[in-house]
């Protein structure tokens, strides 16, 4: 169980705010967390690497005490990995380099060779990790990681630089890799989907606060409709034609047109995250061919 | 006739030497701070930059006169005299030179992303071995151009020199000096060969450090 209770005076764009955070955390649980830029989410993982330094508070690893009024482990002594948004990989090493560089007993070169293979990356050891694509970077860094076989694997948006296909096998590695070495896992992510593939729990933060926690479907499920399909998107652009309105809707890559009535129109304006809902017909789900 | 270049050389290498190591945890701490006194800082090691060398000079003069604190000090505890020496020169040459170490290696420092720093104290390695193994490494280009300035820099002295060392032969008369002294007792000769040397090495140690800038950052990029 990781005990979390941070606070923090964080000088932001929209002025000061103070981040106040009370989180338990069960071991090997994933967590996500989303919200909007500026809410305190990669500062909130910082703190727990200890990279950042909270004003007070304290965070407890099972028995372990990494942060308190007397203890402040640095980030070298606490069982973490982080994956950071840019990855950091070290551009003057090569992939093997970049994970052998972290090991303290040089001979323990198994678990080099084994997370290589895990994440597919047998085969490009010996590159330059300047000559990667995006997603071999992030699998690097994720590689990396896990060397020094870590408690606890902090994620800073790991897949928002890469194209769909690619998130979503490497989502799938993320599960993989999260049961095989039993971690607890803490992912910022604002990618709706993602978080429901992957999470146990979802936690919403704003303005340095955790406003709702639970699992996926207590968040993203507005409970009070009960329609058969739902859809979230962000409206577009709304249009009349003749006696209806086209709202133009975009949810993820998807642009839809949905004709709604002048009264449904009256309380949309774009830009508004909107739900669209299907009650009345069973819809038809096919194989979808790329 | 070679001796002031070689004079020249030997204290632009020394101080190019010792002020890579007082200039690598220097920038690296500077680029690091958050202080409010960090401008402080900055000014002083700047301020080389700006002064006129006499102004350098005349302070290093006081400073180094056996008559006062500093000078009395050195002089009765340790033996040593700084004024009219070749150790005196290789001080006020570190400090005449400092900005030109610090600048390049700190704007080295900070374009590196601060997550490469985080990166690697979460992977449990030391910050001294994430200095030299993984920060240092990737601002090649930073250090060479330090390097190259401060060297440069230190041949080209000419008012500090001039103050603090007196032009003793073989002691403290670098070629700069040599030149002025060639063309004060209308030698033009001698003051062409040792100008037309120092044109040329200039030029050469510019064209290197363009050449292998320009290597590295296609290696890195």
């Amino acid at each position: 169980m990781f005990e979390i209770q941070l606070s923090k005076k964080l000088h932001s764009a929209q002025g000061d705010m103070l981040l106040d955070i009370d989180l338990k955390i069960p071991e090997k649980q994933f967590v996500s967390i989303y919200g909007k830029s500026g809410a305190g989410k990669t500062t909130l993982l910082k703190m727990l690497a200890g990279i950042v330094q909270p004003d007070k508070g304290s965070i407890v690893s099972g028995q372990e005490i990494w942060f308190n009024h007397n203890t402040n482990l640095s980030p070298q002594k606490r069982k973490i990995g982080f994956v950071f948004q840019d990855y950091a990989l070290f551009p003057n090493m090569n992939v093997r380099e970049n994970l052998e560089f972290v090991l303290t007993d040089k001979k323990n070169k198994n678990i080099v060779d084994e997370l290589l293979e895990i994440t597919s990356l047998t085969g490009l050891a010996q590159t330059s990790v300047t000559q990667l694509s995006g997603g071999q970077q992030q699998r690097v860094a994720l590689a990396r990681a896990l060397v020094k076989q870590p408690e606890l694997l902090l994620l800073d948006e790991p897949l928002s630089s890469l194209d769909h296909e690619m998130r979503w096998k490497l989502q799938d590695e993320l599960i993989k890799i999260h049961k095989h070495f039993q971690l607890t896992t803490i992912m910022i992510s604002h990618d709706t989907s993602e978080i429901y593939r992957l999470s146990d729990t979802v936690i919403k933060m704003d303005f340095g606060k955790i406003i709702q926690q639970g699992s996926p479907d207590e968040l993203f499920h507005n409970n009070k409709v009960s329609g058969k399909v739902q859809i979230t998107g962000q409206l577009i652009s709304l249009s009349k034609n003749d006696v209806v309105y086209i709202a133009k809707i975009l949810s993820g890559n998807n642009l839809m047109n949905v004709i709604i009535t002048a009264e449904e129109a009256e309380k949309l304006s774009v830009g508004d995250t909107v739900l669209i809902v299907s009650k009345a017909f069973n819809p038809t789900v096919m194989k979808y061919n790329s | 006739m070679w001796e002031p270049l070689l004079l020249s050389f030997s204290l632009s290498l020394i101080t190019t030497v010792i002020l890579l190591l007082i200039g690598v945890p220097l920038a690296y701490r500077l680029s690091q701070s958050k202080s409010r006194w960090k401008p402080v800082y900055e000014s002083l090691i700047s301020l080389p930059m700006i002064l006129p060398p006499s102004v350098l000079g005349f302070y290093l003069l006081i400073a180094f006169s056996p008559n006062n604190f500093f000078g009395k000090f050195l002089q009765e505890y340790f033996d040593i005299r700084l004024l009219f020496s070749f150790e005196g020169l290789i001080i006020a040459s570190v400090i005449y030179s400092l900005p030109f170490m610090i600048h390049p290696i700190q704007a080295g420092f900070q374009n590196l992303s601060p997550s490469l720093k985080d990166a690697a104290y979460t992977l449990g390695i030391s910050p001294r071995k994430t200095l030299l193994h993984i920060l240092l490494p990737n601002i090649k280009p930073a250090l060479l151009t330090g390097i190259v300035l401060t060297f440069a820099h230190t041949v080209g002295e000419f008012g500090v020199v001039m103050m603090i060392g007196g032009n003793i032969p073989g002691v403290t008369k670098v070629a700069s000096l040599a030149i002025y002294d060639e063309v004060e007792s209308m030698n033009y000769d001698a003051a062409n060969f040792y100008s037309l040397v120092l044109l040329a090495l200039s030029f050469l140690i510019l064209f290197l450090l363009f050449v292998f800038n320009k290597k590295w950052k296609s290696k890195i990029y």
